[in-house]
């Protein structure tokens, strides 16, 4: 039992009931556990227990039946099923290129420049992320849209290019700016914290040696934060996995027949809505078991490899 | 801090190096300065072509907050005003209750020594990472089966239980820097722990409160995915669904009310970034060292 604190108030020593003594922490606790368990835990197991049935809309969501692994092999024989993979591998590589490489640039950028001038870019920078997805997406949709409204085609004139709809001829490049310029933020804000933390010496010490400035980044402070560096790589990669929300409200896996539809979208297509009227409950929720899984397995390793037990002590007084 | 590679001071005055990182930094930023600065500039002229606005000033764009019953585009949809107090519901609700069960919840786990404690606290930190974007097919089952299905309070519902980990974590950090004398002397007086948290405790993370009710409501503000799947119907509809719906609808057809409807739907959180920008930020950047 718990009992053995620093101090302790009760001075009767009967041995209280598992209940009484964990009351106040029930108390406490039961609003969020409840919602952990109803909202993330039940719908993983859900998850992965109606990835072996036929439920969908058409039946009435309650005429199901379990087909065993049938969903998993029409996915994997589907004939778009390669077409949607490689539009994933696509999506998750080029987004994160993007958001590793201009998160640390900006990072390095902004703590090199005037403190004012660097806190005042990396705010222009978290634009993206703290507006609503909807008008984030429709400042690109008008950026991208054709002649004589979108922007992107009067900067892209002086370098030669026709004037183009942006979102259906090069859709590819369009999700890439859409997503790249929200999901920057994070390595950005991250890599900073981490630059800020490396002693001043060391770069003192390289600069009397006579390094210059791509030899102190190259040198000193990527290494030194590689594991911010690998823990952005590893978060966003997972993360990009699983997000289509972007591309929802915009291309919506088009233009034309799965152009740039990603395993997560169709995920959402399939189960939550489909233009074929028939919401496939089963078949969408095998194909977002795959992810469910995906997330499980990476947001564990991050926990191990970002030292987990240092973040939980036991409380260092107890009153029982 | 905050100098990677800063010149050492030569006795010839500022080398013109230095100005190179501005360069740079601007020239990447531009895209998005550009986007934004043309959705307030655009949103007060008739039209747009490119960056190049067709016609003089008008207000004309803003004439939804006023004249509604004129619009084409906003023919077919809920007024703009409900909307903008749903919204608001909806932000708010989702912040209070993330607020109050994050708090409870955070100070147990900072606190109080109970079985199971680790493990819910690993639950929260694997959940924090973990993409719950992915569980919508398994919550829309879930919500019918609690009859909440279609109701902003199941909306408010699974949006609290998806900021949870996040809140849960950053209030069990802010718990854990408040010394324990105030606490334990309340305690000795006879306190119950409910009320030692509510009246001593709470006040002195009141900094934490605001920072996460923040970005709980900015969130909730923002939020298009949970209430588009999980509320189709309309009646509690939010700004973000009905603004994508016009935007579907009417692609290049009517830009000025597009960008004077967006902007009128991003300001408040701009105007939030802009007061508590440092707040934020200081959440944002330790929310995710986790």
């Amino acid at each position: 039992m718990a009992r053995t604190g620093t101090l302790q108030l009760e001075r009767e020593e009967q041995a209280p009931s598992w209940w009484r003594t964990n009351a106040t922490a029930m108390l406490f606790m039961g609003p969020a556990a409840i919602l952990v368990i109803v909202f993330f835990f039940v719908p993983v197991l859900l998850t992965l227990g109606m990835s072996f049935t036929d439920i969908a809309t058409a039946t009435g969501l309650s005429g199901w039946q379990w087909i065993g692994t049938a969903n998993y092999e029409q996915i994997f024989r589907g004939s778009f099923t390669g077409l949607i993979v490689r539009n994933t591998v696509i999506y998750v590589l080029l987004v994160l290129t993007f958001n590793v490489l201009v998160g640390l640039g900006v990072a390095l950028l902004t703590v090199h420049v005037r403190d004012q001038v660097g806190g005042f870019f990396r705010a222009v920078w978290l634009l993206p992320r703290i507006s609503p997805s909807v008008v984030y997406a429709l400042m690109w949709t008008w950026a991208a849209a054709p002649p004589p409204f979108g922007i992107i085609n009067e900067f892209v004139a002086p370098f030669g290019v026709a004037p183009r709809f942006w979102m259906n001829t090069d859709p590819w490049m369009f999700i890439l700016f859409l997503n790249g310029f929200v999901g920057a933020s994070l390595g950005m804000l991250i890599f900073t914290s981490a630059i800020e933390s490396i002693p001043e010496d060391l770069f003192r010490a390289a600069r009397v040696d006579g390094a210059n400035a791509w030899q102190i980044v190259r040198r000193i402070t990527v290494p030194l934060i590689r594991w911010p560096i690998l823990f952005v790589l590893v978060y966003q990669s997972m993360s990009l996995l699983a997000s289509y929300e972007y591309i929802l409200l915009t291309t919506n896996g088009g233009p034309g027949l799965y152009i740039t539809e990603v395993w997560s979208l169709w995920a959402f297509h399939t189960a939550l809505q489909s233009y074929a009227g028939n919401l496939e409950i089963g078949l969408g929720a095998a194909m977002a078991a795959i992810l469910v899984l995906v997330g499980v397995a990476v947001s564990a390793f991050l926990l191990r490899a970002f030292r987990f037990n240092d973040l939980v002590s036991e409380p260092r007084v107890e009153i029982t | 801090m905050a100098a990677i590679a800063r010149p050492l001071p030569r006795s010839g005055g500022v080398s013109w190096t230095s100005a190179i990182p501005y360069a740079v930094l601007l020239l990447f930023t531009l895209p998005i300065l550009i986007l934004y600065g043309w959705l307030i500039y655009g949103s007060f002229f008739p039209s747009m072509q490119g960056l190049r606005p067709v016609g003089g000033f008008t207000l004309e764009n803003w004439r939804f907050l006023w004249a509604p019953e004129t619009v084409e585009a906003l023919r077919f949809k809920p007024p703009i005003i409900p909307l903008t107090i749903n919204t608001f519901i909806f932000a708010l609700s989702t912040a209070l209750v993330v607020l109050l069960i994050s708090s409870m919840a955070g100070y147990a786990l900072s606190r109080i020594r109970f079985p199971g404690r680790r493990t819910f606290l690993g639950g929260v930190l694997l959940l924090h990472s973990f993409p719950s974007v992915t569980l919508l097919i398994a919550t829309f089952i879930i919500l019918r089966q609690l009859r909440l299905y279609d109701q902003l309070v199941g909306v408010i519902l699974v949006k609290t239980a998806f900021e949870l980990p996040f809140g849960v974590w950053i209030m069990k950090g802010f718990f854990d820097n408040v010394s324990w004398d105030l606490e334990m002397a309340a305690l000795v007086d006879g306190a119950s722990r409910l009320r030692t948290w509510w009246q001593v405790v709470m006040p002195l993370v009141k900094p934490g409160l605001l920072a996460l009710g923040l970005l709980a409501f900015v969130s909730g503000w923002n939020e298009f995915l949970l209430p588009f799947v999980f509320m189709p119907s309309g009646t509690q509809q939010t700004l973000s669904v009905v603004l994508r719906a016009i935007l579907n609808e009417g692609r290049f057809v009517d830009y000025g009310l597009l960008t004077a409807v967006g902007l009128y739907y991003v300001a408040p959180i701009l105007l939030v970034f802009f007061f508590a920008q440092d707040r934020l930020m200081k959440v944002y950047a330790g929310g995710v060292k986790g």
